[in-house]
């Protein structure tokens, strides 16, 4: 391969102007929606107090999502702009109408719970919350693919099953930290099974991406990734091995899961970054399908 | 085309510029002339080492970027000094506009892409959006008054670009910089009359043996539908900081909802096979 040319070395695309409230959202949403996810499933089941924990933690995780993304705005108190328009073209637009109606819905599922009242409208909400859990935990995947950024629109494909896996393991950790033991089995095997899938789905991204997989791999993604990789593998195995027996270790290991997936997201946003900053990384790929006019 | 036909009797003729770097001479009048019509604020003076390029890129405060790309030709022993005056494409196929959540981005009757500065609210999704690296947020001290005292932040905060001067068009006038370009390598005017212009200048510099002569973003098969300010260029795009082959990346947007509606229920499909074999 003959050598990228560039302009002084510098990017042909900008770099993201998010900031650290993004990759944090990207774990409070998914874990927001698997929870609530988690919460109706569990009722139908029986399970009363994986349940209940799982519709709190679901609700704070949809109070802390909107305040994370309302700070992020370069006009905080244009925020409302958001809903002026719903645009199946833009997953921003789509996903604020989602995390709307899910926050919103969660919420009041979660306030109606803690003070006992108006059952109907309560199971009502935990529905809706449930339904548009999935949505929320993964469209933030094709949020980021929506762009030029070249590690994230190469990862269409891949992203979005990556952040659901990591938002059922969110959901699943977060409930063995508040659940004892005993109630806590499904929790347990979402968690684990959570950070299978992920690491699966991860590794299937990374071969499909070839030379852009680079980034994931490299300087802070690959630091933040390699964090996340040991988190979750030791969090999962605390559960696996004690998780049952021990409500001490359900706790640590279910906080080292929840490390190990903020830290999965923080490695997917670095890696948009970092692939920007480069540009051969959009150069190159775009070579490749247009050839140059002399041929090389 | 669809974004026209909501103007109805007020939908005008596609207009846009023709940048034919074989004559620029880099004076950068259409930088300066595009700063003084448009109000875009200084962004602080800096000396790059970089030809004579102090600009840099296209940003929120940056709406014309000459670039200088200097050459050795072996062959010749000689400098090769290209210039060119990069600016937004106003692609056809906008993926700014289509990812804007606010609608702050529009199609103006002009087939140009706009952001309205009272609408944005800077989400900042657009900038990574767009394959030239055109938009960016501005960070220089906000000089409105702020609305909400605990939620306003002190920098301006909103993204900003090139408007291809729609005040001017509004008035009967061309944009500032092509106004001011004093050997008319910036040319303003309908598309269709600046693409067959564009052609017969190609085919005569390609007669005078300008092997390196292409037109950039005139097809409007390209993967953004054509832009609406293209260029003429002496060699590859990316030598200017320019993609090869830009696509707009909303074109995979059908593809990427379905993939995340098959993951959305695999997540549920996930916690209720996190329920099976075991008690409750």
């Amino acid at each position: 391969m003959t050598e990228t040319r560039s302009y002084y070395g510098r990017p042909v695309i900008k770099e993201p102007v998010w900031q650290p409230e993004i990759p944090w959202y990207f774990f409070t949403g998914g874990l927001a929606g698997a929870s609530g996810v988690l919460s109706l499933v569990a009722r139908l089941r029986g399970n009363e107090p994986l349940a209940r924990r799982s519709l709190y933690i679901g609700a704070a995780a949809d109070v802390v999502s909107p305040a994370l993304l309302i700070s992020d705005l370069g006009r905080p108190e244009r925020f409302l702009n958001m809903f002026r328009v719903f645009k199946v073209t833009s997953p921003m637009s789509v996903g604020s109408w989602i995390l709307g109606v899910s926050s919103g819905a969660s919420v009041s599922a979660a306030l109606l719970e803690a003070t006992g009242r108006l059952k109907p409208v309560k199971y009502l909400a935990e529905l809706v919350s449930a339904l548009s859990g999935g949505p929320l935990s993964v469209y933030t995947a094709t949020l980021v693919s929506d762009t030029a950024v070249p590690v994230w629109h190469e990862a269409r494909h891949e992203l979005p099953f990556v952040f659901g896996s990591s938002a059922l393991a969110s959901a699943g950790a977060a409930a063995c930290t508040l659940v004892a033991p005993k109630d806590a089995g499904p929790a347990r095997r979402l968690a684990i099974g959570g950070v299978v899938a992920e690491g699966i789905f991860t590794q299937v991204m990374e071969r499909r991406l070839g030379m852009l997989a680079d980034p994931y791999r490299e300087d802070e993604a690959g630091k933040y990734s390699k964090l996340a990789k040991t988190c979750a593998a030791g969090g999962a195995a605390l559960l696996v091995l004690r998780g049952k027996r021990s409500r001490l270790a359900a706790v640590a290991g279910g906080t080292l899961l929840l490390a190990g997936e903020a830290a999965l997201r923080w490695s997917v946003f670095k890696a948009g970054f970092q692939s920007a900053r480069d540009p051969k990384y959009t150069v190159i790929p775009q070579r490749e399908r247009a050839p140059t006019q002399n041929g090389a | 085309m669809s974004a026209l036909d909501s103007y109805g009797a007020e939908a005008q003729e596609r207009v846009g510029f023709f940048t034919d770097t074989s004559v620029c001479i880099g004076c950068k009048a259409c930088e300066v002339a595009c700063k003084e019509w448009n109000l875009v604020p200084e962004d602080g003076l800096v000396w790059t080492g970089e030809s004579y390029d102090n600009t840099s890129e296209l940003g929120a405060n940056s709406w014309r970027h000459v670039a200088f790309v200097e050459q050795t030709e072996p062959e010749v022993d000689a400098l090769r000094w290209l210039m060119s005056s990069d600016v937004c494409k106003h692609c056809t196929h906008a993926a700014c506009l289509d990812v804007c959540p606010t609608g702050a981005l529009f199609r103006t009757e002009y087939s140009t892409v706009v952001v309205q500065e009272d609408v944005c609210n800077g989400c900042g999704y657009c900038v990574p959006a767009c394959p030239f690296g055109v938009l960016d947020k501005r960070h220089l001290p906000r000089k409105d008054p702020p609305a909400l005292p605990l939620l306003t932040k002190k920098e301006d905060g909103r993204v900003w670009k090139c408007t291809l001067c729609y005040d001017r068009l509004k008035g009967g006038h061309e944009p500032a910089c092509a106004k001011a370009c004093p050997t008319d390598s910036i040319q303003f005017g309908p598309l269709d009359e600046l693409r067959e212009r564009a052609d017969k200048r190609l085919e005569k510099l390609q007669a005078e043996n300008w092997n390196g002569a292409r037109l950039y973003g005139r097809d409007p098969d390209d993967g953004v539908g054509g832009f609406g300010a293209f260029f003429l260029l002496l060699d590859e795009p990316e030598v200017y900081g320019l993609p090869p082959d830009p696509v707009v990346t909303t074109r995979d947007l059908p593809e990427m909802w379905r993939t995340a509606a098959i993951a959305a229920g695999a997540v549920v499909a996930g916690v209720v096979a996190a329920f099976v074999g075991g008690s409750r």
